[in-house]
């Protein structure tokens, strides 16, 4: 702790953190000009293609009123697949890290290993293979298929830092609640679930943002529009040539939306979960 | 305790003889609760497979889901490989065997030497720009001041946007004739001839690659900065008492601190960034003539475009092998680097 820097009232006279906090407030302005834009454009009045407006002096909500018209039904799509994956993936998920950090299992660290490796499986492969058994399944363009499909993003990192935090649970406080005859289930259920409740949150956070964000299965594992969630609604709209951006921007808005909300309200978890991203 | 000690004591000749065998092994004692007697020998084993069975309860979903979702595509990916597919096996179920003629097609197509190279310098460049912005923002970020915080998660935006809304915002800021880029760039008379970043075949993988170095930054960042932070401040303390210079202080103490935390942002770099799809379906579809291509997007369009699933599969196993072969170069690497 430099003595200098520490004398209170310090900064404040000399306004070197000030100075700082301009340098840092342009980087985040140069950097975050892609999303100003895509509220900027979202904004304007329909048929602006030639020259969008530096700033949205002439507010129009007709990209948004298009937007929801059209792809209304596809986020909602995305909220049940995103939803289903957050369940699916924590049920799976929750019992296999406490199993892994805590039951002493034999193969744990081949378990973990698998885990790791997993991650070095492009997407691609892994659509390729599950096209031709969700064919055969009867999965393709359903919501279960591709919940089942958007966990493998959520799963993985959901065992590694939930794993990760209970292994920090003392193994005689799980001990202590089992002397009650108490089986492994309820101890799971009653100690170790609830003492794991941040690690919980932050994988239920990531595992939505990971399937509402899917993209490649969406693409590959749908066909018709029934089934179509709004990051494939969003690749049809540029997919052709577009003459009405703002409904387009206004779509990646709304797609926008859930890690935007996420930032504000779960920001601490969020780190938590970026943090923990070097693990996986 | 003294009870309990007793009771391990007394166990195994108190107990009935029952199958020698079981009662020879030594119980190691305490998995039982004390004060719960009677047969501890059966006891014990009854524990044990309880144990074991709530183990497999707790574990086998999810191994059983890991091997559905991630073993079995790769088996059957590998599989695929060696079969003949096309837009009526899925009507047919007729998926003929054909050896090496999957691999030998992607191979000599012309398309695979394109992608191939343009992989290399998709991962290179991405990497390396996302590394060097990162870790510069990490160290600006590690000076304390006002709204630090603050600016450092709302730095975490482009990361957690869906990759496929990073394409299509980009895709109309990096438009030839009425995107902010050009718009920009013409105002200013840094290039006023409006380069068609997405259109032609000689910017392409640059705006590609520029876009993917933008949504990679923050997790740069993110993880650097941990790192950074975790180096003790007494160290640099020390090195400004020997009068290191700004540079020196980052060359001798920042570097070597950081080393660990610079090979697992690098390795996972790389392992994400090799099989990157959305960001190039997003912006250019691999195009114009291929000039964005990379491996994993033409083993998507082999596969759901022309239907050719034994190709695209073909060209998915040679991309899990590029993935493995950087893996264990980088791991001996690693093992050298440790061992001098």
């Amino acid at each position: 702790m430099s003595t200098v820097s520490a004398l209170p009232g310090h900064r404040r006279h000399t306004g070197p953190g000030w100075g700082n906090t301009v340098v840092g407030i342009v980087i985040l302005a140069v950097l975050l000009f892609p999303l100003y834009w895509m509220i900027n454009v979202s904004l304007q009045p329909s048929g602006s293609a030639v020259g969008t407006p530096w700033l949205p002096l002439h507010l129009s909500f007709h990209g948004y009123s298009t937007a929801i018209g059209q792809q209304g039904r596809n986020l909602a799509t995305s909220l049940i697949v995103a939803l289903g994956s957050v369940v699916f993936s924590l049920l799976i998920a929750a019992p296999a890290a406490y199993a892994l950090a805590q039951l002493k299992v034999r193969f744990a660290n081949v378990v973990l290993f698998a885990i790791l490796i997993s991650q070095m499986i492009p997407g691609i492969v892994i659509a390729n293979a599950l096209y031709t058994a969700y064919n055969d399944l009867g999965l393709l363009n359903s919501i279960p298929g591709l919940i089942l499909a958007d966990s493998t993003a959520g799963i993985p990192f959901a065992i590694l830092i939930v794993r990760a935090f209970m292994t920090n649970i003392p193994q005689s406080v799980i001990e202590a609640g089992r002397v009650d005859g108490a089986g492994h289930v309820r101890a799971f259920i009653s100690i170790v679930l609830p003492m794991s409740r941040n690690a919980l949150i932050t994988a239920a956070l990531f595992t939505f943002l990971f399937a509402w964000a899917d993209f490649l299965f969406a693409l590959t594992l749908t066909t018709t529009e029934n089934v179509r969630p709004v990051t494939l609604g969003l690749y049809t709209y540029i997919g052709t040539y577009v003459n009405d951006w703002s409904s387009v921007m206004a779509t990646a808005v709304l797609a926008s939306i859930p890690a935007i909300v996420l930032l504000v309200v779960a920001q601490r978890y969020v780190a938590a979960g970026t943090t923990s991203g070097a693990v996986k | 305790m003294a009870e309990y000690r007793h009771l391990s004591e007394t166990a195994p000749s108190g107990s009935p003889p029952r199958g020698a065998g079981t009662v020879q092994r030594p119980a190691p004692a305490p998995a039982v609760p004390p004060g719960e007697s009677s047969p501890r020998v059966r006891r014990w084993e009854s524990y044990r497979t309880r144990e074991r069975l709530a183990q497999l309860l707790f574990l086998v979903p999810a191994v059983i889901y890991m091997v559905a979702f991630f073993g079995f595509p790769v088996v059957k990916n590998f599989l695929m490989a060696f079969q003949k597919y096309s837009t009526t096996t899925f009507y047919t179920g007729e998926a003929p065997w054909i050896g090496l003629g999957n691999y030998r097609a992607v191979v000599s197509s012309s398309v695979f030497d394109k992608a191939l190279v343009n992989t290399i310098l998709f991962t290179v460049g991405s990497i390396a720009g996302q590394f060097v912005i990162g870790l510069a923002l990490a160290v600006f970020f590690r000076r304390r001041f006002p709204l630090n915080g603050l600016l450092r998660s709302l730095l975490l935006l482009p990361w957690l946007i869906p990759l496929i809304v990073s394409g299509a915002v980009w895709r109309w800021i990096l438009d030839k004739d009425n995107g902010a880029l050009n718009r920009f760039l013409a105002a200013t008379h840094i290039a006023t001839g409006h380069p068609g970043w997405l259109t032609s075949t000689s910017l392409a993988l640059v705006a590609v690659m520029m876009v993917n170095i933008w949504i990679g930054i923050p997790f740069n960042v993110t993880i650097l900065y941990g790192g950074l932070q975790d180096i003790p401040e007494e160290l640099y303390e020390a090195a400004s008492l020997d009068g290191a210079s700004g540079w020196q202080r980052f060359r001798y103490v920042t570097w070597p601190m950081l080393r660990p935390v610079v090979s697992v942002v690098l390795v996972l770099g790389v392992v994400y960034t090799i099989k990157v799809l959305d960001v190039i379906l997003g912006l250019t579809n691999g195009g114009p003539a291929n000039a964005s291509q990379t491996i994993a997007t033409q083993s998507y369009h082999l596969s759901f475009q022309q239907f050719d699933f034994g190709q695209g599969a073909a060209l998915g196993n040679i991309l899990i092998a590029i993935s493995l072969l950087f893996a264990i170069i980088y791991l001996r690497a690693n093992r050298r680097a440790v061992d001098e």
